[in-house]
């Protein structure tokens, strides 16, 4: 039986995973501060969330469609 | 062209981390969302080729990143010094206060390859799989790992991050650091 996912699947929503332990020839320290420092500055633009424009597109694309509908129509 | 809602809804939640990506990509906060803009036109001009249930994100991801190559291959050709555009670009927005706190890491990025500024960025801060991450790129996952490991050490060095390891893992070290993320 198929289980109704709680959240949207997308890999934003879930676990990172980046291994920090994994880079070869980094110490897992340096790894993590790598890490952090990219998820930190990644995350800066992240919580900027959706700039207008962006919805505006969206917005402006569904609507032409419905004229566009609309003319099929009539 | 139509655009059920969840669809839109799925774009639209992953405007945020292609902006991220973008932006780490071409260090130039204009070029980037003019890149997340071209990605979601394309996008919904091919929206009938995206597979209901399957990886969204990953879907926009892998237009966004060949869009970028495609553009950049371009630049590349009437521009030498890519690089160095890069490095200009950056210093061409003092405007973005907040983001000053990442100058260092930004400098450090430019001066990767573009095969390893992908990568890293995708696996270490977008939070894709090897296996995600390999797709988008359409590489190999062991290419995308020796290509973030490379990455890593290459940003570590470029931000005088001590961290080569000289005497091998110190198993002491590693158990403590470990508990401390995860607590």
């Amino acid at each position: 039986m198929a289980r109704k996912p709680e959240k949207p699947e997308g890999p934003m929503q879930r676990e990172r995973h980046s291994e920090p332990g994994e880079s070869a020839g980094l110490t897992r320290e340096a790894t993590v501060k790598i890490g952090q420092q990219l998820r930190a500055m990644y995350d800066e633009v992240v919580k900027e969330g959706v700039p207008d424009r962006f919805t505006e597109i969206l917005n402006r694309l569904d609507k032409g469609d419905s004229e566009k509908d609309r003319g099929h129509e009539s | 062209m139509s655009l059920d809602d969840r669809t839109r809804d799925l774009i639209l939640k992953a405007v945020p981390n292609l902006r991220a990506f973008a932006i780490s990509l071409t260090g130039n906060v204009d070029r980037a969302d003019d890149l997340v803009q071209e990605t979601m036109l394309r996008a919904l001009a091919n929206i009938d080729s995206f597979q209901p249930g399957t990886n969204m994100p990953a879907w926009l991801f892998t237009i966004l990143r060949n869009l970028f190559r495609s553009e950049y291959r371009k630049r590349k050709r009437e521009v030498e010094d890519a690089t160095g555009m890069y490095a200009d670009s950056l210093k061409s927005q003092p405007e973005q206060g907040s983001r000053l706190e990442f100058e260092e890491l930004r400098v450090a990025l430019s001066k990767l390859p573009d095969d390893q500024r992908e990568a890293v960025i995708l696996v270490g801060a977008s939070g894709f799989s090897y296996e995600e991450a390999a797709a988008i790129c359409g590489c190999a996952v062991g290419t995308i790992k020796s290509r973030v490991n490379r990455a890593r050490n290459r940003l570590a060095e470029l931000m005088s991050i001590d961290g080569l390891e000289d005497f091998g893992p110190d198993r002491q070290t590693r158990a403590v650091l470990t508990t401390a993320r995860r607590a």
